[in-house]
């Protein structure tokens, strides 16, 4: 997308922004059709404001899980973001007040991504890099929740236009690029199993909980760094 | 209390959780997390929820395993992701697999 205007830094920002912004409209309608209302959609994407963990927590309860699994699914696939402050620290801190509450908020994957890809001696660059991706995912992101929302609402039954498949489909693209090493395909496909044979006798939500224990196991042993997922 | 008001409180605890896990990246001293095994574990459950939540929206209905379109859906976006397309594509693509072997009457 040409944007002659903007340096590299803010023209991969708004690209990333743009691209992320567009699929809460998946996120919007398969809320919906899970049987959220659009205000609880938008205060998700508001709130929690980080997709894996919102689609986490809509896909659990319209599978009939209750709002305790939902939170702790949500919850546990959040914690990644924890660790995205600390590999920011270098170049973002001290953050106080009102910018730590607001950087916090908008500290996901793809505002660590863009600040992490620019250059090692370019802290400018790499918190121009942070705060335009962060905020230019949070506002589409939010704006076009509220679309997919409004139009899953308008479309019957969701079956019929296969958004329980575009939630699985969801899922898939959020893990596929972590799935690099041997050991992360080892762990996806031991977990996919344990939750599977867990589900006929559990209770929703409960069989993807017990799976991530298969990562803990996987996490607890020494391995290279490049067995490691980002 | 009614289901309506459970799925807001959990959507608000859900929100205070994800935030003060995002703060306290910004906050702990470095060393505390620095730890390898802390960063491998998070890693890994990162997947596992990831790849468990794919494959309980695929191969179940109603706590039973079952097999139908979903799976063909799950195909062509395991496909199309191989093939490096954009999300939104391999999400429609899906769906669209899914409505459509549904509208020719196959599950």
């Amino acid at each position: 997308m040409p944007l002659p205007r903007l340096d590299p830094t803010r023209q991969q920002a708004l690209s990333v922004s743009i691209a992320t912004g567009a699929y809460g409209l998946s996120f919007g309608a398969l809320s919906v059709a899970a049987g959220l209302d659009v205000w609880q959609t938008m205060a998700l994407s508001l709130l929690v404001f980080s997709g894996g963990s919102q689609f986490a927590f809509v896909g659990v309860l319209g599978a009939g899980g209750t709002a305790a699994a939902a939170v702790a699914t949500s919850t546990f696939l959040g914690i990644r973001n924890g660790f995205y402050g600390v590999a920011l620290a270098e170049f973002m801190r001290p953050l106080r007040g009102l910018r730590l509450a607001w950087g916090a908020q908008v500290t996901i994957d793809e505002s660590t991504a863009v600040a992490l890809a620019q250059p090692h001696d370019r802290p400018d660059a790499r918190r121009v890099g942070f705060w335009w991706t962060g905020v230019g995912v949070f506002v589409l992101w939010n704006a076009i929740t509220v679309l997919g929302a409004v139009l899953g609402q308008q479309i019957g039954d969701p079956a019929d236009w296969g958004l329980d498949a575009a939630a699985a489909a969801a899922f898939l693209g959020l893990v596929w690029p972590r799935l690099a090493s041997r050991r992360a395909q080892a762990v996806a496909a031991i977990s996919a199993v344990v939750a599977l044979a867990l589900t006929p006798l559990l209770p929703a939500g409960v069989p993807i909980l017990v799976a991530a224990l298969v990562g803990v196991a996987a996490g607890w042993q020494a391995a290279p760094v490049e067995e490691v997922p980002e | 209390m009614s289901a309506y008001a459970w799925t807001w409180i959990a959507i608000i605890a859900a929100g205070l959780l994800a935030w003060l896990t995002k703060l306290a990246g910004h906050t702990v001293p470095e060393r505390f997390v620095e730890n390898p095994r802390v960063h491998r574990i998070a890693a890994f459950v990162t997947v596992a929820l990831l790849v468990s939540l794919a494959a309980v929206q695929t191969f179940t209905s109603d706590a039973a395993l079952a097999f139908d379109s979903r799976v063909a859906a799950i195909a062509v976006a395991a496909i199309l992701l191989w093939r490096r397309a954009p999300f939104l594509v391999v999400v429609v693509a899906a769906a669209a697999t899914a409505a459509g072997l549904r509208a020719l009457g196959w599950g």
